[in-house]
């Protein structure tokens, strides 16, 4: 297959082409603007439509709109931008429309800084908006990784319904990598109950969020996490790196599992039996792959481009039941394999037996 | 000949169309209540009535009828 | 005899749950004339807002969606760009189009979305209960403004067709009122205009109907509809604003 070295916002919106995307509706901020510069000049040959909106806000509600229609929609932003589509997504999410949000994650919080940051996590996972919802979040670890998420992101959230994230950050959307591209996707899903004119031959079909009868409200919500079970106990992800006879596992998502990644084979060549779980879904959360991947493990440590966001998760996936430790940077700066070295070896005395 | 026939139940006794007739011949009646609990517009002379459907074009509610 | 004035067919048979009199009832019947009359009900898209309006999804039989506070005209956007061949419209009152959904209705006008907004000005938030909108005149009482509307509090009201008749995008800006029977087959007639705009892509058309809350202005409908006459229209004067083919020939594409 043709690979071709790519920069990953660049990858991401070709990715979205290959999936059947039809439609962009974004908002500049770095570091993801890539994305619409591509589309808006892609989308002209591979026909689709690129709108640059006045605001994430109208972005997210364009999304809205062409995601009623039964068209595969996609917007992206960084994580201030987000923050103005989470209104949006929250009635995505109430009104069971499938689409694709992409988010360059970078520091925060306010207006923050440009550099990549782990800083969403608890958005992405757990208030991206108001009420009870969930989004599936995917957090690929690689330019090739994101461009294979995009297809399975699109196929999920029409499946499912519900809106899918991809929580990149500035660091995987910045770099160059070799790619290689699915073919263009061609089978696509009914969707009955897309708002696109009924042409006098059915019902008329009703895209809302509003119940205002409480028990049919419930009942929306209740079937609506009744879809989550299911999600959560048959499409959890996550990557296991040397961790069958680990004594301490790394648990890391995105680009800074690439960091642990290279913290656990230096701490292996030093002796020290380390190993790594990569979340592949962030939600739903891979807790059978947690559990079994540190199953040997005396400890676990959580690093994160945060001051410590998924480490809850990990913690409640184990129940508590070993120590799970931190190591992260934030406000931009990435980790260094050997910062996360010292850190291993905090906890495993140095590789001493 | 024309007539005007006001929907009982979709009614809501606002008397928009009094105001539209160029007859005065509509009028809220003060004698019977609809489920919800208002005073129904009706045609106070029937032999008069044109069928000019100003009445039905003012109402809010397309509770009205013409037939002409 | 003959059936000569009956409901539209697009529009639903149910009752509506607008108070007495709420000529909001009036303008949904009229924008379903002009689908039945053109036609159209199979292939158009509707957009309700936030607001009193909020569930004439149940009443428009086109298929219908449900937008957030002030995004219609974003949404809609969304459903025209990828839907050029469908008939969408939105319809939304004065706090929604004027107030949160500025930014959303400025930039539909300016980029000429191809799209119908049906914008109804009742110069209050009525679902609320009768707060201040961006339309309350000056000296109005409401809620929130107990004393009055004071331009030197809380500024003036917004034209919007005014405002939005020097946008280069907007087709059609014009200003009609439902309180009586002309006045009613005018704003038919705008909004007629508005749709067939759309058939002929001419750019983004906006009708706005001035319209009654009795239940807010306190007042009975048929004084409601004195209101409007005396205070609303000449403050918000009834006409065309704008009128023309914002994409001609020569510099369309």
């Amino acid at each position: 297959m043709e690979r071709n070295l790519m920069k990953g916002n660049e990858a991401l919106a070709e990715a979205a082409i290959r999936a059947g995307c039809k439609c962009f509706f974004g908002y500049p901020i770095t570091p993801q603007t890539e994305i619409s510069a591509y589309l808006a000049k892609r989308f002209k040959q591979a026909g689709g439509v690129f709108l640059q909106a006045e605001s994430e806000i109208a972005a997210i509600n364009m999304v809205l709109g062409a995601a009623s229609t039964g068209v595969r929609a996609m917007t992206s932003s960084s994580s201030p931008g987000i923050s103005l589509k989470s209104e949006g997504i929250s009635y995505i999410a109430g009104s069971d429309l499938p689409c694709v949000i992409i988010n360059v994650q970078r520091g925060g919080p306010g207006l923050g800084g440009i550099q990549p940051s782990q800083a969403d996590y608890w958005q992405a996972t757990r208030a991206l908006g108001h009420g009870d919802f969930h989004l599936l979040v995917y957090a690929p670890c690689s330019v090739q990784e994101m461009v294979d998420t995009v297809t399975k992101a699109f196929d999920m959230a029409d499946k499912f319904r519900m809106p899918a994230m991809i929580l990149a950050d500035g660091l995987l959307g910045q770099m160059m990598e070799p790619v290689s591209f699915p073919e263009p996707k061609t089978d696509f899903p009914e969707k009955p109950w897309a708002a696109n004119g009924h042409g006098n031959k059915r019902e008329h079909n009703i895209i809302n969020s509003l119940f205002l009868q409480p028990d049919v409200l419930e009942k929306s919500v209740k079937d609506r996490f009744e879809r989550y079970e299911e999600i959560k106990a048959n499409h959890a992800e996550a990557e296991l790196y040397m961790t069958e006879d680990a004594d301490i596992v790394l648990t890391a998502y995105g680009a800074t599992a690439r960091v642990a990644k290279s913290a656990v084979n230096m701490a292996r060549e030093q002796g020290i039996k380390a190993g790594l779980i990569r979340p592949i879904t962030l939600w739903p959360f891979p807790v059978k792959q947690i559990n079994e991947g540190s199953k040997n493990a005396k400890s676990i440590l959580c690093v994160e481009m945060s001051m410590g966001q998924m480490i809850d998760d990990v913690k409640l996936a184990i129940n508590c039941s070993k120590p799970v430790e931190f190591f992260g940077r934030t406000g931009g700066v990435i980790p260094t394999p050997a910062e996360v070295l010292e850190e291993i070896k905090k906890y495993t005395n140095g590789g001493a037996k | 000949m024309a007539k005007i026939t006001v929907n009982f139940e979709k009614c809501k006794g606002c008397a928009l169309c009094t105001t539209a007739c160029p007859k005065k011949i509509v009028e809220i009646q003060k004698e019977k209540r609809n489920r919800k609990g208002y005073f129904t517009a009706f045609c106070t002379d029937e032999g008069s009535c044109i069928g000019c459907a100003m009445c039905a074009m003012m109402c809010p509610d397309c509770a009205i009828i013409v037939e002409k | 005899m003959a059936v000569v004035f009956e409901k539209p067919k697009s529009l639903a048979d149910v009752t509506l749950h607008y108070c007495p009199g709420c000529t909001h009832g009036i303008i949904h019947r009229l924008v379903c004339e002009v689908i039945d009359e053109m036609g159209i009900e199979g292939d158009t898209i509707g957009v309700c807002p936030v607001g009193c309006s909020v569930m004439a999804y149940d009443y428009f039989t086109c298929d219908m969606i449900e937008a957030a506070h002030g995004r219609a005209p974003a949404v809609a956007t969304g459903v025209k760009r990828t839907n050029p061949d469908k008939y969408v419209f939105t319809y939304q009152g004065d706090g929604d189009l004027a107030a949160i959904g500025t930014a959303e209705t400025v930039h539909a006008a300016t980029r000429g979305e191809n799209i119908v907004v049906i914008f109804v000005n009742n110069t209050t938030y009525g679902m609320t209960g009768g707060q201040m909108a961006p339309t309350t005149l000056p000296g109005q009482v409401t809620q929130t403004t107990p004393y009055g509307r004071d331009p030197k509090l809380m500024g003036y009201p917004v034209r919007v067709c005014e405002m939005l008749a020097t946008l280069s995008g907007t087709a059609l800006a014009q200003r009609v009122a439902v309180n009586s029977v002309p006045h009613i087959r005018e704003a038919k007639k705008a909004i007629r205009k508005a749709f067939e705009n759309q058939r002929d892509k001419k750019g983004f058309s906006i009708v706005e109907v001035l319209s009654t809350c009795p239940t807010n202005w306190g007042m009975s409908p048929v004084d409601a509809l004195k209101r409007l006459e005396d205070e609303m229209i000449p403050y918000y004067p009834l006409g065309v604003f704008k009128d023309t083919n914002a994409f001609p020939e020569k510099e369309g594409e």
